[in-house]
């Protein structure tokens, strides 16, 4: 008995814990909810608003990166792209904001089906070739056609009646909309990398030539991370586009795709909380930093360089780590 | 021989790369329920052969059957729907999942699709009390709730083992199970594939005729490619053409 205690406890100490991270992952996003709810009133809503857009993105992307391994370097085509098709719809057709955004999340997830099912025919620097050769693809097309407005991009999108009722056009308010659209993007990355497709993702990422010696279509899983993680981006894009009311070229340059590996690299890439970490920072850097002008961009290449010297594992990472607890 | 002794039989298996050939007409005939060995000594095409069979190359000519069916352009997912799973030379296992997960995943493919992306993993939960009696199989019960990357080797091994078994495979085909492994660890692992190829049929490659010497039923020796000798391990030793295939590299 008492042999079987001594071997026993520690095994029951690992048998506990699974149930303790689900619980401690919901307090944090119950405490980042009661944040995000409270922080217009002593933040600026515009700055917060794109925080969340970028938390959505870098957490989309990070879908990808993160748990199914695989790097793409042409986010921004569906970022922008939705961008375009939101701000489009809102301007030129009278769109309301949240039929925007669905428009611009549905033009990303068959935008990510054509780009995806050709990119993941290849593997780890090839894809993210692929990947930003069509992105590439889609900043030219986004240059030329007529309707983007090139260099000038879509102007003075309008914040049209909230499902043709609500008038959100304050700042205030459209940023009720806009948390509640990213807030549950993210739960619902949450949830794909907790479900039992997840499950064969993360498998597929940690072995793939296993994976598929125990009978799993690799290619498939692939494709439908590949579609689901560009398709939030659209929603991100989409929803950034009526936040500041502009579509332009900088959401499908390919610095942009550049931007958001970064922002899930310094947060950390196998956590769930990292790439909205990453994004906080990124886009406080470049709020805050204005005023250096062309030094914000030496400045975060600076802090990424200390980053990954310091935490390889990316910010959140290196704190789960000290905890001892997935983050 | 009929039809229905033979699983899995190749026939004029070749293949080529670019101007080398690495595996030239193999007729190989693995018999259900026996413990079949293949042998070599270095870059005598164990290892291509290997993949072919397991559709992780297509030969550049022959043809290869499992259970009378014709596999030769089948993808190499599909052949372990069919019942024939194969383990790797560095022991494959997902380093990041736990142990009893590791196990899990081979269990979940029955849902089939595992496209379910909306519903929460405790769905999984209904495969975790068949994942644990193949964890206790292999006798890692106390580390079912560990890491599986920080396993011994031998001990990954053993993972490796119950996530293939968990396929329930009739077939299953075993890359040098032994390479890399200190002694008391190849007699485990050898007591381990005998006491699972009961119902089954295995087939594994080696590197050394000795370790497979009390294990197999046959051994099919390749040297260059080409299949040198086939036989019980009496024959196979003693058969000049396989010690001369052998010197030099140590193992006379």
């Amino acid at each position: 008995m008492t042999d079987q205690t001594m071997s026993g406890a520690p095994v029951n100490e690992k048998t506990r814990q699974p149930l303790r991270v689900p619980v401690l992952h919901m307090g944090i996003f119950a405490a980042l909810l009661i944040f995000f709810l409270a922080a217009p009133f002593f933040l600026y809503p515009v700055f917060l608003m794109k925080v969340l857009c970028f938390a959505l993105f870098a957490c989309a992307f990070n879908l990808l990166l993160g748990y199914g391994g695989l790097l793409s370097f042409g986010h921004a085509a569906f970022f922008g792209g939705a961008s375009y098709i939101s701000a489009h719809a809102a301007k030129m057709w009278g769109f309301t904001p949240e039929l925007a955004v669905l428009l611009g999340t549905g033009a990303a997830a068959v935008l990510g089906l054509v780009i995806g099912s050709l990119a993941i025919r290849r593997q780890g620097i090839y894809f993210a070739m692929v990947t930003l050769a069509f992105a590439q693809m889609v900043f030219f097309f986004s240059l030329q056609a007529p309707f983007t407005g090139g260099e000038d991009g879509i102007q003075a999108v309008p914040r049209n009646l909230l499902f043709g009722l609500f008038d959100i056009r304050h700042d205030r308010a459209f940023y009720f909309f806009v948390l509640a659209i990213c807030f549950g993007g993210v739960l619902l990355i949450y949830r794909i990398i907790h479900s039992p497709f997840g499950q064969v993702l993360k498998a597929i990422r940690e072995n793939e030539q296993r994976s598929i010696s125990l009978g799993y279509q690799v290619n498939r899983y692939k494709l439908a991370v590949f579609v689901i993680s560009a398709t939030l981006a659209g929603t991100a894009g989409a929803t950034k586009a009526l936040v500041f009311q502009l579509a332009s070229l900088t959401d499908v340059h390919w610095t942009m795709s550049g931007e958001v590996v970064l922002m899930a690299l310094l947060g950390g890439i196998h956590t769930i909380f990292g790439p909205i970490a990453g994004a906080a920072l990124i886009v406080a850097m470049q709020n805050y930093f204005a005023g250096f002008g062309a030094w914000v961009t030496v400045l975060q290449g600076a802090i990424f360089v200390i980053a990954v010297l310091l935490f390889r594992e990316g910010i959140v990472g290196v704190i789960g780590k000290w905890l001892k607890k997935p983050l | 021989m009929s039809d229905t002794d033979v699983i899995l039989s190749a026939k004029g298996m070749t293949k080529q790369f670019a101007g080398f050939m690495a595996v030239k007409d193999v007729n190989l005939d693995v018999k259900r329920g026996s413990i079949h060995a293949m042998i070599g000594p270095n870059g005598a095409g164990k290892t291509t052969c290997f993949n072919l069979l397991t559709k992780f190359l297509q030969p550049t000519a022959g043809s290869i059957s499992f259970n009378g069916k014709d596999i030769t352009t089948m993808a190499a997912s599909d052949i372990a729907r069919l019942g024939m799973v194969r383990s790797f030379q560095i022991s494959a296992v997902f380093p990041k999942l736990t142990v009893l997960e590791n196990v899990r995943v081979a269990l979940q493919r029955r849902r089939g699709g595992n496209f379910d992306f909306w519903r929460s993993q405790r769905v999984l939960n209904q495969f975790d009390e068949e994942a644990m009696r193949r964890v206790e199989e292999v006798g890692l019960t106390d580390f079912a709730g560990e890491l599986a990357g920080e396993l011994s080797y031998g001990r990954k091994r053993a993972l490796e083992f119950a996530t293939t078994l968990a396929l329930e495979p009739e077939l299953l085909l075993l890359d040098e199970p032994m390479a890399g492994m200190a002694q008391e660890d190849i007699e485990r692992i050898s007591a381990l594939i005998k006491r699972i190829s009961a119902n089954r049929t295995i087939l594994m490659v080696e590197h050394n005729l000795s370790v497979v010497a009390d294990l197999s039923d046959k051994i099919t020796v390749l040297a260059r490619g080409q299949v040198l000798a086939e036989g019980d391990y009496e024959t196979v030793s003693n058969d000049p053409r396989v010690i001369e295939a052998y010197i030099g590299v140590g193992h006379g």
